[in-house]
């Protein structure tokens, strides 16, 4: 940007007479404006459309929270933080948190682990590597709406696939989604599924970005490929490791299709993520100002995570 | 040697099973899809189908409009793909190439954008929605969607990489910054435009839960909702169920398969910057 700035300002530092340099410095000026209009006006789409879908309903959850409203949506009366008080002492909204930080504890760990066994695997094969990238980048791109209609059949407590593989191993059924000790494992096996692809291919970039002269002269000193992994390729990806946590948690927070499919917060609130919470609160109650409060805690949350991962991103880019 | 052998052996074993996991329950619906009723819902559940039925395909058709779910949702997702390229791409020059006031001001706003969630402004864009008449309208389902700060991003990261020299050259030929952006950096960055269109066509194919809330008609509704619809009719049975999920999952296979490389390089892109 200043580099650019050097250059239109060049032209008349190198002027010659006052005449020709105020001429030409007029005629910057004209050009300045005139880049700052046609700036505008490229932004305009953008800013527009962020303004209404984004920075003005951002204040208006701030206002509809402070306020009890009907179930069209008016305004009652101002309540002040009521809404957020009444949500942190329900027991429900405790439960939804924990139920939310369980959801991402048995998604998030599980789904890197794989990723990461799996993108350290395909990382050195000779072929096929294009091959393993499709099918298992394959589950990221279809809908989680479709997905989870396929799961749930997975589910089926008497003729699904997996009750079935589980008898011909010997072992006793499972109500996958009904059991409220099993639906939120069983939700959260379909997530790692789902969310596998996208952390197999962003490792992959990130293996892909450690230099090749790393592994050999590992290989010189003598090193195993466990020794190699856990010395070189853990430490040299963590930033990429790093990136794809904070997605996945941020993603976790945010799950809602799934839930709305498969269980709808059930059995027991066994399932009831943040996300289902807010929808229940806001389109099925028709309590908007409780369902703004949540969305907006939902917020800070998301926030938090998103302001750690730039500081982290700052450290890294100030170490290397 | 035999031992370097053994092991690549190995990998591939472990790599094959897992790959096999994984695409499992999509090859599970391909067969499902093309199954007799009688063997869909017969117990033990047959691994590979027995039976070949297509015309559960043409049935399917008859129990939902699912042909109006598939129509809407390439509607919605063409028109929003074209709008975010097209809105990102302005936007991105004025970062890239541009120089204003208030640049810096700006950007930062754009980059707050990227932290909000969309679910922190869901009931409000709801409410605004409602109040517009916008409900069960392809309006309601495009036009929140048509800005994208990611794809700003994206591409002002790619037009900060065009050569200087480019710019220069074109001014000296008297080339304005429209005929500049028109003629010159849209053509160039098309493999950043190819990542964005795949990235946020399939977003938008995908989405869910704005389209529940603001659709009502069956006119109106996408086909990932569509399908969950097809599951709710306790009359129909599961091979019909797989036929229309099949059809919902098929554009994605093959997107997938023609724009692995780009979509890979976007979120490779959306990593970096972190």
């Amino acid at each position: 940007m200043s580099e650019f700035d050097n250059h239109l300002n060049l032209p008349a530092r190198t002027g010659k007479s006052a005449a020709e340099s105020g001429r030409r410095s007029q005629t910057l000026r004209g050009l300045k404006i005139r880049e700052n209009l046609l700036a505008y006006i490229f932004l305009s789409p953008s800013l527009l459309l962020f303004g209404v879908f984004l920075f003005y309903p951002l204040l208006r959850s701030v206002y509809l929270s402070m306020h009890s409203t009907d179930p069209a949506g008016r305004i009652h009366s101002f309540i002040g933080l009521d809404n957020f008080r009444a949500l942190m002492s329900s027991g429900d909204f405790l439960s939804g948190i924990r139920v939310t930080a369980l959801f991402a504890l048995y998604t998030v760990p599980a789904s890197i682990l794989l990723a990461l066994l799996l993108a350290a695997l395909a990382h050195h094969l000779p072929r096929g590597r294009r091959l393993f990238q499709f099918s298992f980048s394959l589950p990221m791109v279809l809908s989680v709406g479709s997905s989870a209609v396929i799961w749930k059949f997975l589910f089926h407590p008497t003729l699904g696939m997996l009750n079935y593989g589980l008898e011909l191993a010997g072992l006793p059924p499972i109500s996958w989604l009904t059991d409220p000790g099993w639906a939120l494992l069983s939700v959260s096996l379909m997530t790692i599924w789902m969310n596998l692809g996208f952390n197999f291919i962003i490792l992959s970039g990130g293996l892909g970005g450690i230099p090749e002269e790393m592994y050999e002269s590992a290989k010189i000193d003598g090193a195993g490929p466990i020794s190699t992994f856990g010395r070189i390729t853990v430490p040299l990806l963590s930033p990429t490791l790093f990136f794809v946590l904070i997605v996945s948690v941020i993603s976790a927070f945010q799950s809602f299709a799934q839930i709305h499919i498969l269980t709808q917060g059930g059995p027991m609130n066994s399932t009831d993520v943040f996300v289902y919470s807010i929808y229940r609160e806001a389109f099925v109650n028709f309590r908007f100002g409780t369902g703004s409060a949540q969305s907006l805690l939902l917020f800070a949350v998301i926030m938090l995570l998103t302001l750690i991962q730039f500081k982290w991103v700052e450290r890294k880019v100030h170490y290397q | 040697m035999r031992r370097f052998h053994a092991r690549t052996a190995t990998v591939y074993l472990i790599l094959a099973v897992a790959a096999l996991l994984v695409l499992y329950p999509v090859v599970y619906s391909l067969f499902m899809s093309v199954m007799k009723p009688e063997e869909a819902s017969a117990y033990p559940p047959s691994i590979v189908p027995h039976s070949f039925n297509p015309a559960n395909f043409t049935e399917v058709f008859g129990i939902v409009p699912i042909a109006v779910f598939i129509g809407n949702t390439f509607l919605v997702s063409g028109i929003v793909m074209l709008g975010q390229l097209l809105t990102a791409s302005l936007a991105a020059y004025a970062f890239a190439i541009l120089n204003f006031k208030g640049k810096s001001l700006v950007f930062s706003l754009f980059v707050a954008t990227m932290m909000v969630p969309w679910e922190a402004t869901m009931i409000p864009n709801y409410l605004i929605v409602r109040s517009l008449n916008w409900l069960d309208s392809y309006q309601g389902l495009i036009i929140p969607f048509l800005a994208t700060a990611f794809g700003t991003f994206m591409l002002r990261q790619f037009f900060l990489q065009l050569p200087k020299e480019l710019l220069e050259a074109a001014k000296m030929d008297g080339c304005g910054h429209l005929r500049y952006f028109a003629g010159h950096v849209l053509p160039l960055a098309r493999p950043a435009l190819g990542t964005l269109a795949v990235y946020s066509f399939l977003n938008m194919y995908n989405s869910y839960l704005w389209p529940l809330l603001i659709t009502n008609s069956e006119n109106m509704r996408t086909v990932q909702i569509g399908i969950s619809m097809l599951e709710f009719q306790e009359s129909t049975s599961w091979n019909l169920v797989f036929a229309g999920i099949t059809l919902a999952i098929l554009p994605s296979l093959f997107l997938l398969a023609f724009g692995l490389k780009q979509l890979v390089r976007g979120m490779a892109a959306g990593a970096l910057k972190g």
